[in-house]
């Protein structure tokens, strides 16, 4: 120690000395930077006379927003907005992570198939999604696609269903007195089938005889809801759309803005996660499949046992990426104005209010803990299914 | 004397074993499902094949001036032949569209360059990364050399698109190595500014720092200055790409053997050194299909300034679909624009695909 100290090298070429002198010039210059824009902003601010912090959420918003599954009029308050903002985007972020995982699943193992022409149908699906850009799929479905159906007028009709410009009508199912019971019946019916797979697992391990928990436990909680809806009196009536000469009314409506948002959503990032698929699935080595067959397990029982526990660890990371991507490219609904955060609180509320910081400042908050809420689930799932070594 | 054993030869394997019966047996017909997916592929090309070539080819219309000239029923080509100089330039004027060829043929001249084996690929290098970006900037802006000036805002089109990409692409490279080796640092205050940085970006969606380069840049700067709006996207396409950029690239620098440091700083190599001439070279080789991907995702990226109010490419197809000469031509709008990001992209992944085999040196553990 002694000797370091005594060596004659300069205080500059000691390497620790150099370290911190480049940390503190860092981090002078990055106060510094941030102080310099911070006094900039104030003073731009006070010379525009834009008040600053979140009271204008208080405000009454005056504008409609298209989509809203709680209660929301032109009369309430921008707060308000911006919560339905962010149901609309989680509602479209959550269909679009389980229609583009079926999707993906479905078109990896298409890619694998030994069909010849499954495979390259498969290949030429993902190839092309792939390289488009996802606004123009979105703008295509949106304007190419969906806005060329007919008038309200000339809908297209299946049913109950009607098919046209403004979207997709169906019967909108409403609850009358005793709907209670069937929920009630339908939770009991799922406790019975957790309860009877934890019995079936543990039988399993005792005495190694099996039993089919999971078609059993899927038929309870059918049958049983069906037996508990009928039993309380089918306390649900269905509110048909009735078509009249210019415009549908009444009834469920998808609107296409939605759609369009969820299909170029789904099928984008579908493209994404079936190359994922693929390629975790062709990381479990080729002997795994060997060694489960020789083992005399079918086919089925290789892929669900063997196969895909192992396949599953390589695809949860980038699959996580890919749940996060779409959470976040589901902002593009703004350019097609389906009515999520961005269109919402950048768009409208901006627009109208001038409170640039704070409006950026939330959905760029909301968006963190969005992503942050996402890669907190997907890791603990990664953890539960990762290799339990020594 | 002996006999000598001669078997007889072999018989050909029956005829449904090889050849194109058992190829089709095989990839068609070998199970119940095989078959069904067969018939049911079939069926899909069947619905997707003939009306998708009937629109595009047989019964399109190539010339005309407006709508009211495509009455065949199918695509209406005419409308991007009538388009095309702006889907390329978007809103630059005619007469100065030569500064835009000349500035991409002085491009792919000097990048062809690199072929020839005679010349210094370091001054090649400095020539296209220093020198070109400024005679390019005069060609396109103006104002020089009696060049009339044109705005920034009148750029658009595949140009701009290219710009953005090119630039982006550019500039987000060093910039991701930088924040690569920062969060790797051990330094802390470093580490923790790349790593607030990078998961900051990574966090929220592209369209908020596009809003924020457009909208809230002017509000961080003193009273008077401020500067274009194209450059201001360009810092936000940047920014964003560079931070995906350095989580790849992290990933490379993780995959490098200790070592390989070890050795590195036995050879009494400085950091840099250390960094540029052992580790960057290795972890960039290894992780080039996920640059590329970057590359590729900034690429489709550039089409959301649109939102910010630019005309790139896509930006100026959507504002042709609204040209009333033109009603009802958005798909072949789409089917264009489509098309041309589709074969850049698919060059792209195709281009890394043949790069990675070419420096392929063997490290890879198969």
């Amino acid at each position: 120690m002694s000797e370091k100290t005594t060596t004659n090298t300069s205080f500059l070429n000691d390497a620790g000395n150099r370290a911190m002198l480049f940390q503190a010039v860092l981090l002078i210059a990055v106060v510094a930077v941030g102080y310099y824009l911070f006094h900039n902003l104030q003073a731009n601010l006070e010379n525009q006379g834009i008040s600053t912090g979140f009271a204008f959420l208080n405000e009454p918003a005056g504008f409609p927003i298209l989509i809203h599954l709680i209660e929301y009029t032109e009369a309430n308050t921008y707060g308000r907005a911006f919560v339905v903002a962010l149901i609309n985007t989680t509602l479209i972020s959550l269909m679009g992570i389980i229609l583009a995982t079926i999707i993906g699943v479905i078109m990896g193992l298409a890619r694998l198939s030994n069909n010849w022409l499954v495979a390259r149908l498969a290949t030429v699906y993902i190839e092309t999604l792939r390289n488009i850009p996802l606004l123009l799929q979105m703008f295509f479905w949106y304007f190419a696609v969906l806005a060329t159906l007919p008038h309200p007028r000339d809908s297209l009709i299946f049913g109950n269903f009607f098919l046209n410009k403004r979207g997709i009508y169906s019967p909108e199912p409403i609850a009358q007195d005793g709907f209670g019971i069937v929920i009630f019946g339908f939770l009991a019916c799922v406790m019975a089938a957790i309860a009877l797979i934890v019995w079936a697992k543990k039988r399993q391990k005792q005495t190694g005889v099996w039993f089919p928990a999971y078609w059993t436990s899927l038929a309870i909680i059918i049958v049983g809801t069906v037996v508990f809806y009928f039993l309380a009196g089918s306390p649900v009536e269905f509110d048909a759309p009735t078509k009249s000469r210019f415009n549908v009314t009444g009834g469920m409506v998808l609107v296409p803005e939605f759609v369009a948002v969820l299909v170029a959503l789904s099928t984008y990032t579908g493209a994404f996660i079936a190359e994922i698929v693929r390629a975790g699935i062709l990381s479990v080595n080729w002997g795994q499949t060997e060694a489960s067959r020789s083992l005399g397990l079918p086919d089925g029982l290789t892929q669900r046992l063997i196969v895909l526990p192992q396949a599953l660890r390589v695809i949860i990371p980038p699959l996580t990426s890919q749940y996060l991507n779409l959470a976040k490219n589901s902002s593009l609904g703004a350019a097609i104005a389906y009515p999520e955060l961005v269109a919402v609180v950048m768009g409208t509320t901006l627009n109208q209010t001038g409170q640039a910081i704070e409006t950026i400042g939330l959905c760029m908050l909301v968006y963190g803990s969005l992503s942050l809420s996402i890669s907190v689930f997907m890791n603990w799932y990664n953890k539960k299914m990762s290799l339990i070594e020594r | 004397m002996a006999i000598e054993f001669k078997p007889s030869p072999s018989l050909p394997p029956p005829s449904n074993a090889v050849g194109p019966v058992a190829w089709v047996r095989k990839n068609f017909f070998s199970s119940p499902l095989n078959i069904f997916l067969t018939f049911f592929s079939f069926y899909i090309l069947y619905l997707l094949i003939p009306p998708a070539l009937e629109w595009a080819i047989f019964n399109a219309t190539w010339e005309g001036t407006s709508k009211a000239a495509c009455t065949a029923g199918g695509a209406c080509w005419a409308f991007i032949r009538v388009r095309f100089d702006q889907f390329m330039y978007g809103l630059y004027p005619a007469t100065e569209y030569w500064r835009v060829n000349v500035a991409a043929i002085l491009l792919v001249v000097l990048v062809g360059m690199f072929a020839i084996k005679a010349i210094n690929k370091l001054l090649l290098s400095i020539a296209i990364i220093v020198v070109y970006p400024i005679i390019a900037y005069f060609l396109f802006a103006g104002g020089i050399l009696g060049l009339e000036v044109v705005e920034t805002s009148l750029w658009g089109g595949l140009f701009l698109t290219m710009l953005l990409g090119i630039i982006g692409i550019v500039a987000s490279f060093p910039l991701g190595i930088i924040l690569a080796l920062g969060r790797q640092s051990k330094m802390p205050v470093a580490k923790s500014v790349c790593v607030i940085f990078i998961e900051t970006i990574r966090a929220v969606p592209l369209i908020t720092i596009l809003f924020m380069a457009s909208v809230m840049i002017p509000l961080f700067l003193p009273d008077g200055m401020n500067f274009n709006k194209l450059l201001r996207v360009l810092i936000g396409i940047t920014l964003f790409s560079a931070a995906y950029m350095a989580e790849v690239i992290r990933g490379g620098l993780q995959a490098i053997p200790k070592g390989q440091y070890e050795a590195a700083d036995a050879m009494g190599l400085t950091y840099w050194q250390s960094m540029i001439l052992v580790i960057l070279p290795q972890a960039l080789k290894l992780v080039i299909p996920g640059i590329v991907n970057t590359f590729i995702g900034l690429f489709k990226d550039t089409t959301l300034v649109y939102i910010v109010g630019m005309f790139d490419f896509l930006g100026i197809i959507q504002m042709a679909n609204h040209d009333a000469n033109w009603l009802g031509t958005t798909t072949e709008g789409y089917a264009f624009a489509g098309f041309v990001y589709w074969a850049i992209c698919f060059g792209m992944s195709r281009y890394s695909m043949a790069v990675e085999r070419k420096l392929d040196t063997g490290h890879k553990r198969n």
